[in-house]
C-alpha cells in the first residue's frame, strides 16, 4: 500500500477533486439541492483524501514526500514539482477541515447558490495547490486561483458595502502578487531557476544575492546588498499583503466583515494562512541574510499588528468587526515566531531548541487559528442569522438565558482564541512566546501587551452578549439546532484534543521546523 | 502546405462573390468552411512541421521567380514563428465568423472582404520575399477600411480613414527602408534570407532601421503612433476588431521582428533602449486612459495598445527569452483580444444597443446574460495575465527577459500590469453588476447563439490550452530564434 500511494500521483488528485467537484456542480440543475449536495460531498472527499495522507505522511522522515515531478515547460527548465512536508500537511489538513464547515455555515445563501458553492471548491483547488507545490510558475498559478472566486464571492454574496470590500482586497492583493512575481523573474533572470528548493540550496552560501548582482547589477543597483533587498521586498509585499502585515492590512476588516459568513471562514481560516505559509516556505529559506538584516523593522512590523489590532478590536462595536481585527491579532503572532527565529545568536544548541520552539508554535498557531478564527465567524454569523441582520456588541445581552449551549460553545471558542489552557490556542502561543522570549526579549515582551487586550475584548464579547437582562425582543432566540450543533461537535472536540494532546500536531510539524532551521 | 491556407481564403472571397447576393446563408457557411478549412490546414501544418523538420528550419514551400528583371521572387516559406501567427490567424479567422452569424446586409461582401483579410495576412506570416510581403500587406490594409467604412459603427468614416491613412504611412515608410536596402545591398534581390547575409553599413542601418520597424509599428500600436487603435477598434463592426486586434495588430509586430530586426541588428541595437521606453510608456498609458473610458469597446482599444507594449517590450529585450515572451504574446493576445472584443461587441452591444458603463450597469448583465458575464470573466482574468491563462507565461518571459537589460522600465512595466487589473475590475463592476436590480427585471434579451457560443469556446479553449501547455508553442518559437536568420540579433551579446 505504502510502495503504491508513493508512485500514484495522490497530491495532483487531491487538488483535481475540488475543481472537478466544482465543474460538476455547476452542470447540475440549478432548481434542485444537487449542486450543494454535490459540492459538499466533494468537500467531503477532499477531507478524507487529506486524512489519507496524513495516514500516510511518515512523520519519522525529513524531506519532501509525495513528491511529483515531471518537465512542463521544458524549453524554459519549468517542472511540475509537487511534494508536502509538516507544514504542507497541516495547511492542507486545514483547508480539508475549512471547507466542509465554511459550506455548512452557507447551507441556505442565497441567490445562485450552485455558483456560490462552486467558487468555494475552486478556493479549496487553489489552496491544496498553493500548499504542495515546490515551483514557482504553477504555485503562482494556485496563489492567484484562489483570488478570482473570493472576489465574487465577497462581490455577489456580500454584505451593503461589498463592492468596496471586494475591489480593496483585490486590488491590494494583486499588487503584492504582482511585486512578487516581478521578483521572482528577476530572480530567474538572474540564476534561470524557478525552483523553491534549487533557488534555497543557491541562497545558502549567498549565491542567489551573487548570481542577482552578476547579472542584475549596474548602473541603477549599485551594491550587492541594495539589489538583494529590491528584491526580497517585492517577495515580501506579496506575502505581507495576503496575511497580512500591518500597514498593509487595511483591505481586511471590510473584507472580512462584508464578505458572507462562510467565505469569512475561509478567508481567515485558510486564505491568511497562505501569506505565513509563504513567509515560512519561500521568504526564510531564500532570504534569509535579508531577513536578518531587516528583522529589527520586521519585528517591529509584527508587534505593531500585534498590539494596534488587539486595541482596534477593544475600539470596535461590531462583533464581525471584532472578529476580524482578532484574527489579525493572532496571524501577528506567527510572523512574532517567525522573525524572532531568523536571530543568529551563536552556535549554542539551545537556541535551536527555542528556535524550533517558536517554528513549531508558528505552525501549530497557523492550524489552530484557522479553527477558532472560523468558529468564531461562525457564530457570529448564527448570531447575524438569528437577529436579523444586528451584530452589533451593544445589541444583546443576557442570551445565556435564552441559549445556553449557544453560549458554552462560543464561549469555549473564544477561550480557545484568548489562550485559555487546555485548549488549542494556548500551546501555540506558549511556544511562540517560549521561542521567542529569550531571542528577541524586546519585542515579546511588547507583545504580551496584546495578549492582555485580546482577553479583554474576548471577555467583553462574552459579557456583553450573554450575560446581563435579556432583551425582551430577543427571548424567542433559539438555542443551536441539532444541525449546528453536529456541525460544531468536531471542531470544539478538535480544539479540546489539541489544547490537551498537542503532540498530534507537533510530531508532524517538528521535523518541518527542524529542517527550515537546518536549512540557514 | 501552410501556404494552402493563403490559397484556399482567396478563393473563398472569390466563391462568395460568385453567390447569388440575397443568399445570406450560404455565404455564412461557405465562409465558414472556408475559414475552417484554413484553421485544418494550419493545424496540418503546425504538425506536419513539428514532426518532420528539425526544430527552428525554415522550410520553403514555393519558391519561383516572379519579376526576375527585379530579381523578385514568389518565395512562400514557414518557420516556428510563422507557423504559430498562421494558428493565430486560422483560429480568430474560425472565431470571427462566429461572432458575425448576425450580419444581415449585403452579407456576401462582408465575408468576402473578410476572407480577402485573412488571405492577407496568411500571405504576411508566410512570405520570405519582402516585395510579396509588402504586397499581402497592402491587400490586408484595403479590406479593412471597406469594412469598417461600410459595416462599422459609431463614427466609422472617421475611424477607418484614420486608420488607413496611419497605415499607408506606415507602409510608405516600410516601402522606402526597404528600397533602400535593396538598392545599397547592390545584391539584387528581395528575398529575405539573401539580403539578411548583407551586412549594412551600421550608419545607414541606423535610420533604415528606425524608418522601417517604426513603419511596421504603427500598426502594431506602438505610443505615440497608436491612436488609430482605439478609434479604429471602435468603428470596426465586431468581427473586424477582433481581426483587427487579433492579427492586424500582430502584422506589424511580426514586419518588425522579421524584417527590420533581422536585416537592421546593429540599427536594432543603436535604438533599442528608445524603443523600449516608448513600449513602456504604451504599456502604462494605454491601461491608464482605459480606467477612464466611458465606452467599453473604447477600454477593450486602449488595452489592446498596453497589450502591444509588452510585444514590443519584449522585442527590444534582445534576448531569446523576451523574443520568445514577445511571440507568444502576440499569439495570446491576439486570442483573448478577439474574444474581449467579441463579448462586448457582439454579445453586449448587439443586444442592449449601448455601451456607454453608465448606461450597461443598471441592466445587470450577470443576471441578464450569464454566459456573456462568465465568458467577459474569463476572458478578463485572461487579459490581466493571471496565471493559467496564455498571456501569464508570454508577461513572464518578456519580463524575465526586460529584468536583464532594463531593470528600471521592467518595475514600470509591473505599474502596468496593475494599471491592467484596475480597469478590467473596474469593467467587471460596471457592466456585471447593478447596484439595485430593479431595472434589470424589465429588459429582454435574446439570448447568446450556438454560433457565439461555439466561438467563445474556441477561443477560451485556446488560451486556456497555451496557458496550461505552453510548451506546445514554445517548441516551435523557442529553436525558430537560434534559426540562421536571427543569428544577427546574438551577434552583440549573450542570448
Amino acid at each position: 500500500m505504502v510502495v503504491r500511494m508513493k508512485m500514484f500521483p495522490f497530491l495532483t488528485f487531491l487538488t483535481l477533486v475540488p475543481l472537478l467537484g466544482g465543474v460538476a456542480a455547476l452542470l447540475a440543475s440549478s432548481h434542485t439541492k444537487l449542486p450543494r449536495r454535490i459540492a459538499f460531498a466533494a468537500s467531503l472527499l477532499a477531507l478524507a483524501g487529506a486524512a489519507l495522507l496524513w495516514a500516510e505522511f511518515d512523520t519519522g522522515r525529513a524531506g519532501w514526500q509525495f513528491v511529483e515531478r515531471v518537465a512542463w515547460v521544458p524549453s524554459l527548465g519549468i517542472d511540475y514539482h509537487l511534494g508536502i512536508d509538516g507544514l504542507g500537511l497541516l495547511m492542507v489538513l486545514l483547508s480539508a477541515l475549512i471547507v466542509p464547515f465554511a459550506m455548512l455555515a452557507s447551507w441556505n445563501i442565497g441567490p445562485n447558490p450552485k455558483l456560490y458553492f462552486a467558487l468555494i471548491l475552486f478556493l479549496e483547488a487553489g489552496l491544496f495547490g498553493t500548499f504542495t507545490a515546490l515551483n514557482f510558475v504553477h504555485w503562482f498559478i494556485y496563489w492567484e486561483l484562489g483570488l478570482i472566486p473570493a472576489f465574487f464571492l465577497i462581490k455577489i454574496w456580500g454584505g451593503p458595502r461589498r463592492t468596496r470590500a471586494a475591489n480593496q482586497f483585490f486590488i491590494y492583493t494583486l499588487a503584492g502578487s504582482v511585486a512578487m512575481l516581478l521578483a521572482f523573474l528577476a530572480l530567474y533572470a538572474a540564476t534561470g531557476l524557478f525552483d523553491f528548493g534549487q533557488l534555497a540550496g543557491l541562497a545558502r552560501n549567498d549565491g542567489l544575492e551573487n548570481a542577482l548582482f552578476a547579472r542584475l547589477g549596474g548602473s541603477f543597483f549599485k551594491s550587492k546588498e541594495t539589489l538583494a533587498a529590491v528584491i526580497f521586498l517585492g517577495v515580501f509585499l506579496g506575502f505581507a499583503v495576503k496575511a497580512p502585515l500591518m500597514p498593509f492590512h487595511t483591505w481586511l476588516p471590510s473584507a472580512y466583515a462584508e464578505a458572507p459568513t462562510g467565505t469569512a471562514m475561509l478567508l481567515t481560516g485558510a486564505m491568511s494562512k497562505m501569506g505565513v505559509y509563504g513567509f515560512l516556505r519561500i521568504l526564510l529559506p531564500l532570504f534569509p541574510a535579508q531577513m536578518r538584516a531587516m528583522q529589527t523593522p520586521l519585528l517591529c512590523l509584527a508587534v505593531v499588528t500585534i498590539v494596534f489590532s488587539a486595541a482596534a478590536a477593544l475600539a470596535q462595536r461590531d462583533l464581525k468587526r471584532m472578529a476580524a481585527y482578532s484574527s489579525l491579532n493572532h496571524i501577528g503572532y506567527c510572523l512574532l515566531g517567525i522573525f524572532a527565529a531568523v536571530q543568529l545568536t551563536g552556535p549554542a544548541a539551545a537556541w535551536t531548541t527555542e528556535k524550533a520552539a517558536a517554528l513549531n508554535g508558528v505552525m501549530l498557531q497557523m492550524f489552530n487559528h484557522g479553527l477558532t478564527a472560523s468558529a468564531l465567524f461562525y457564530f457570529v454569523g448564527l448570531i447575524e442569522q438569528r437577529s436579523g441582520g444586528l451584530r452589533g456588541l451593544d445589541d444583546f445581552g443576557g442570551l445565556r438565558k435564552a441559549a445556553p449551549v449557544f453560549c458554552g460553545l462560543m464561549g469555549i471558542t473564544l477561550f480557545a482564541s484568548l489562550g485559555l489552557p487546555g485548549l488549542n490556542g494556548f500551546v501555540s502561543e506558549f511556544l511562540i512566546f517560549k521561542g521567542s522570549l529569550p531571542l528577541v526579549g524586546w519585542a515579546a515582551a511588547v507583545s504580551t501587551l496584546g495578549l492582555l487586550i485580546t482577553a479583554v475584548f474576548l471577555l467583553a464579547i462574552l459579557q456583553r452578549v450573554f450575560s446581563g437582562p435579556l432583551q425582551n425582543r430577543w427571548t424567542g432566540w433559539k438555542d443551536l439546532t441539532t444541525g449546528e450543533r453536529l456541525t460544531l461537535a468536531p471542531v470544539i472536540a478538535l480544539m479540546f484534543l489539541l489544547g490537551i494532546c498537542p503532540q498530534i500536531l507537533i510530531s508532524v510539524s517538528n521535523p518541518a521546523a527542524l529542517a527550515i532551521l537546518n536549512h540557514f | 502546405m501552410p501556404a494552402w491556407t493563403i490559397y484556399i481564403s482567396f478563393l473563398g472571397a472569390a466563391a462568395l462573390a460568385l453567390l447569388p447576393p440575397e443568399s445570406r446563408r450560404a455565404a455564412r457557411i461557405t465562409a465558414l468552411l472556408t475559414a475552417l478549412a484554413g484553421l485544418a490546414i494550419a493545424l496540418c501544418g503546425a504538425v506536419q512541421y513539428e514532426r518532420q523538420v528539425p526544430p527552428g528550419a525554415l522550410v520553403d514551400l514555393v519558391n519561383v521567380s516572379w519579376i526576375a528583371d527585379l530579381g523578385i521572387r514568389y518565395h512562400l516559406a514557414a518557420d516556428g514563428i510563422s507557423i504559430t501567427l498562421v494558428l493565430l490567424t486560422g483560429i480568430a479567422a474560425v472565431a470571427g465568423v462566429l461572432f458575425s452569424w448576425n450580419i444581415e446586409h449585403r452579407t456576401r461582401e462582408f465575408f468576402a472582404l473578410y476572407l480577402a483579410l485573412i488571405g492577407g495576412v496568411y500571405g504576411v506570416f508566410l512570405s520570405f520575399d519582402l516585395f510579396l510581403l509588402f504586397v499581402f500587406y497592402e491587400i490586408a490594409i484595403i479590406p479593412k477600411y471597406f469594412l469598417i467604412a461600410f459595416w462599422g459603427s459609431t463614427r466609422r468614416e472617421y475611424g477607418a480613414m484614420k486608420l488607413a491613412l496611419y497605415s499607408l504611412v506606415g507602409s510608405a515608410m516600410v516601402l522606402i527602408g526597404l528600397i533602400a536596402a535593396f538598392v545599397v545591398s547592390g545584391s539584387r534581390t528581395f528575398d529575405l534570407p539573401e539580403l539578411a547575409k548583407f551586412p549594412f553599413p551600421p550608419a545607414f542601418q541606423h535610420w533604415a532601421f528606425l524608418l522601417v520597424f517604426v513603419g511596421f509599428a504603427v500598426l502594431a500600436g506602438l505610443w505615440p503612433f497608436h491612436t488609430w487603435a482605439p478609434t479604429g477598434h471602435v468603428a470596426a463592426p465586431t468581427a473586424a476588431s477582433m481581426l483587427l486586434a487579433g492579427v492586424v495588430m500582430k502584422l506589424g509586430a511580426y514586419g518588425g521582428l522579421r524584417v527590420a530586426m533581422t536585416l537592421f541588428p546593429d540599427g536594432l541595437r543603436f535604438w533599442q533602449n528608445e524603443i523600449a521606453l516608448l513600449a513602456v510608456i504604451g504599456i502604462v498609458y494605454g491601461g491608464t486612459v482605459a480606467l477612464v473610458q466611458r465606452d467599453l469597446k473604447f477600454v477593450i482599444g486602449y488595452s489592446s495598445v498596453s497589450h502591444m507594449g509588452f510585444v514590443l517590450l519584449g522585442l527590444m529585450t534582445l534576448t531569446q527569452i523576451g523574443l520568445s515572451g514577445a511571440v507568444l504574446q502576440m499569439f495570446s493576445h491576439g486570442i483573448v483580444a478577439g474574444l474581449l472584443f467579441a463579448v462586448v461587441g457582439r454579445m453586449i452591444y448587439d443586444r442592449t444597443h449601448t455601451r456607454e458603463l453608465s448606461e450597461l450597469q443598471p441592466m445587470n448583465l450577470s443576471v441578464l446574460a450569464p454566459f456573456a458575464a462568465v465568458t467577459f470573466v474569463l476572458a478578463g482574468a485572461a487579459s490581466m495575465g493571471l496565471p493559467g491563462f496564455s498571456g501569464f507565461i508570454a508577461e513572464l518571459q518578456v519580463l524575465v527577459g526586460a529584468w536583464s537589460v532594463f531593470p528600471r522600465l521592467t518595475i514600470f512595466a509591473g505599474v502596468g500590469i496593475l494599471v491592467g487589473i484596475a480597469f478590467m475590475l473596474r469593467v467587471w463592476i460596471k457592466t456585471l453588476f447593478a447596484e439595485n436590480d430593479s431595472k434589470s427585471a424589465a429588459i429582454r434579451i435574446e439570448p447568446i447563439s450556438i454560433p457565439e457560443r461555439a466561438g467563445a469556446f474556441l477561443l477560451l479553449g485556446a488560451t486556456l490550452l497555451i496557458g496550461l501547455w505552453p510548451g506546445l508553442l514554445l517548441d516551435l518559437i523557442t529553436p525558430t530564434l537560434h534559426s540562421p536568420l536571427f543569428q544577427p540579433l546574438w551577434k552583440g551579446g549573450s542570448p
